[in-house]
């Protein structure tokens, strides 16, 4: 199957990505590629097979309700890109 | 034999006898990447002080009888997408340049208590994407064996430092291949463990139900001195296998009786490099001397391999890498000029009266995060992040996503089919020995299907280990693959060592100038 520059477009603003109008028309043609290559599953028949969405079967895995050491409100902020005392800093979400 | 080339068993042994110190050892690694690395480019970052430091206390506490770890003194190369505390971890990406963690993933943790010496970070492809090294943002690594050709990835420098000399043993990380492939092309050796042996917290996360950590080194006896090491269950990874931890050290000397070996039909076929193909055939006939007994095996599910990965894993990596949005770490884009740019956007749809225009024009917070994450990923990230993104949308879901995951499971009934018979499986690790650098990079399919033989046990969850096994005519290294069903990792290993018992091509070391 062949995606448009349209589907292109859509997934680029799902993904939360910018794509200039030159990266727009290669990554659309690779993507048409890849997504040609992987249609080959379509060959086989898998109605009653369970999906494996993970190498080992999973259990839930509970953890016990006990308070452990965590990272302190400076160590988690150290790494932010802009911050002030308590928070992590972003463009206004509001009033636009 | 020299300090650089030898084996960590034989490192450790002469550690503990005094017969040399840590600092030694230390100096001469740190002396071969001053020379070696500014041809093969493995390191992003080489710790000097604080290796040299661990050394010493290593050496101090050693003189003062204490009970040191498993590893004490011997240095060891981390792939740069462990974090690392108080070090940079980058993932070879400008998006994380600058990114220090709070804190140590296990095996960093499990490493520094067995008192490794942590030598530097290595380099990989881009959150371990790609197959060449090429998809770095940070730097450019070769391969040892000839410096115009690729090292393999994703855990290109973890590789070529070993083959280098630069270090005895190095952790690297295998999602589809990213531990085995390099290993081969760079003639090391390298373990994909079963998934869960190994805990992945503090792994910065690729494809989270296919990512592997695991260790690479000169001999699989080395391989298994370091499994041992940084194997166990982890209660911070609720994936990781409780299970005891063998002593894979100790078993991995003893020669397997009787081993059943099954010889992969589907990866023989079309594609293979006929130098690649004799070469493992001749292992094969080492194993069948060694009284190995050897019958063909089919997985005939295992030619959908790449196309099944190529969904699953950029579903996952989509997914994960959500969490780069620049507000809480990594790369953000310079505020001011992208609230300008927006501005001027919205000035020109007002003044065309562009209604729809102006209804779909991002807000300044979704713009952030787009301009930040288009400038923070290379290509590569992008594409699987777009590719993920698409398979996992509504109406693709079922046809790509759900499909993949039904196949998924067909590829791991034919490994266990096939090891009803058979103890181990063996073919080629990649279908061509390492090709010249750029050669690939406009073709990302291409590059892709060199992960056909390695890419089914990340979706079977089962372990595989590559082991040099020849040279090409142009004297580049060939990789023998080994897989066995899960939670083999002792007999992967002892299979391993029998062979580099009977054969020296792990001995060849390249000359660099």
């Amino acid at each position: 199957m062949s995606l448009s520059q349209d589907d292109v477009k859509k997934v680029s603003l799902l993904s939360r990505l910018l794509l200039t109008e030159e990266e727009l028309t290669t990554m659309t043609e690779q993507m048409s590629d890849i997504v040609g290559y992987v249609e080959q599953l379509n060959e086989l028949d898998t109605t009653d097979v369970e999906p494996m969405a993970h190498a080992v079967e999973q259990f839930n895995v509970f953890a016990a309700d006990e308070r452990a050491p965590s990272l302190s409100r400076d160590e988690a902020l150290a790494n932010a890109p802009k911050r002030d005392d308590e928070c992590f800093r972003v463009p206004a979400v509001l009033g636009e | 034999m020299s300090l650089i080339h030898a084996s960590a068993a034989q490192l450790l042994t002469q550690l503990e006898s005094g017969e040399i110190t840590s600092v030694e050892l230390t100096k001469a690694c740190l002396a071969q990447i001053d020379v070696a690395d500014k041809q093969v480019g493995a390191f992003l970052k080489v710790m000097s002080e604080s290796a040299l430091e661990q050394a010493e206390s290593v050496d101090t506490r050693r003189k003062k009888g204490e009970k040191l770890g498993r590893l004490a003194g011997v240095p060891v190369a981390i792939k740069d997408l462990l974090c690392t505390k108080g070090e940079t971890t980058t993932c070879a990406s400008k998006m994380l340049e600058n990114f220090v963690p709070p804190y140590d993933a296990t095996v960093i943790a499990k490493l520094k208590a067995a008192d490794a010496v942590l030598i530097g970070k290595t380099n990989m492809d881009e959150f371990a994407m790609g197959g060449s090294t090429e998809n770095s943002a940070l730097g450019v690594t070769r391969n040892p064996w000839d410096l115009k050709c690729v090292p393999g990835g994703s855990s290109g420098g973890a590789a070529a430092c070993l083959a280098a000399s630069m270090a005895p043993l190095s952790i690297g990380t295998d999602t589809g291949g990213s531990i085995r492939q390099p290993a081969s092309f760079c003639g090391v050796v390298g373990l994909k463990p079963t998934y869960g042996v190994v805990s992945r917290f503090g792994l910065i996360a690729f494809a989270s139900s296919l990512d592997q950590i695991g260790p690479m080194a000169r001999t699989a006896e080395d391989a298994a001195i370091l499994l041992e090491a940084i194997a166990g269950y982890d209660p911070h990874d609720s994936t990781s296998a409780n299970v005891k931890t063998p002593a894979y050290s100790q078993s991995v000397k003893q020669p397997l009786k009787g081993l059943r070996l099954g010889v992969v039909k589907e990866h023989f076929g079309d594609g293979l490099d006929s130098e690649v193909e004799q070469a493992t055939r001749e292992a094969i006939n080492v194993y069948k001397s060694l009284g190995a007994t050897v019958t063909d095996v089919s997985l005939p599910h295992s030619k959908y391999g790449i196309a099944v990965y190529y969904i699953i894993a950029p579903s996952e990596a989509s997914s994960n890498l959500a969490r780069f949005d620049g507000a809480h770490y990594g790369h953000r884009t310079n505020e001011a000029a992208m609230l300008e740019q927006l501005a001027q956007e919205r000035a020109a749809l007002e003044a065309a009266g562009d209604e729809v225009g102006l209804a779909k024009l991002d807000t300044s917070l979704v713009r952030m995060y787009r301009q930040s994450r288009a400038e923070g990923f290379g290509p590569e990230v992008k594409r699987r992040i777009m590719l993920g993104t698409y398979t996992l949308s509504a109406g693709y879901y079922d046809a790509y996503y759900l499909k993949a995951l039904k196949v998924r499971r067909l590829i791991r009934q034919d490994y266990d089919a096939a090891f009803k018979d058979v103890d181990l499986v063996i073919g080629p690790t990649a279908p061509t020995p390492s090709f010249a650098a750029g050669t690939k990079t406009d073709d990302p399919l291409s590059m892709y299907l060199g992960d056909l033989y390695t890419v089914t046990a990340n979706l079977a969850g089962i372990g595989g280990i590559s082991i040099p096994c020849g040279f090409s005519k142009a004297g580049l290294p060939i990789g023998l693959q080994l897989q066995g069903p899960p939670l083999a990792e002792e007999r992967l290993l002892q299979a391993a060592h029998m062979f580099q018992t009977a054969t020296d091509w792990h001995q060849r070391r390249p000359e660099l100038s």
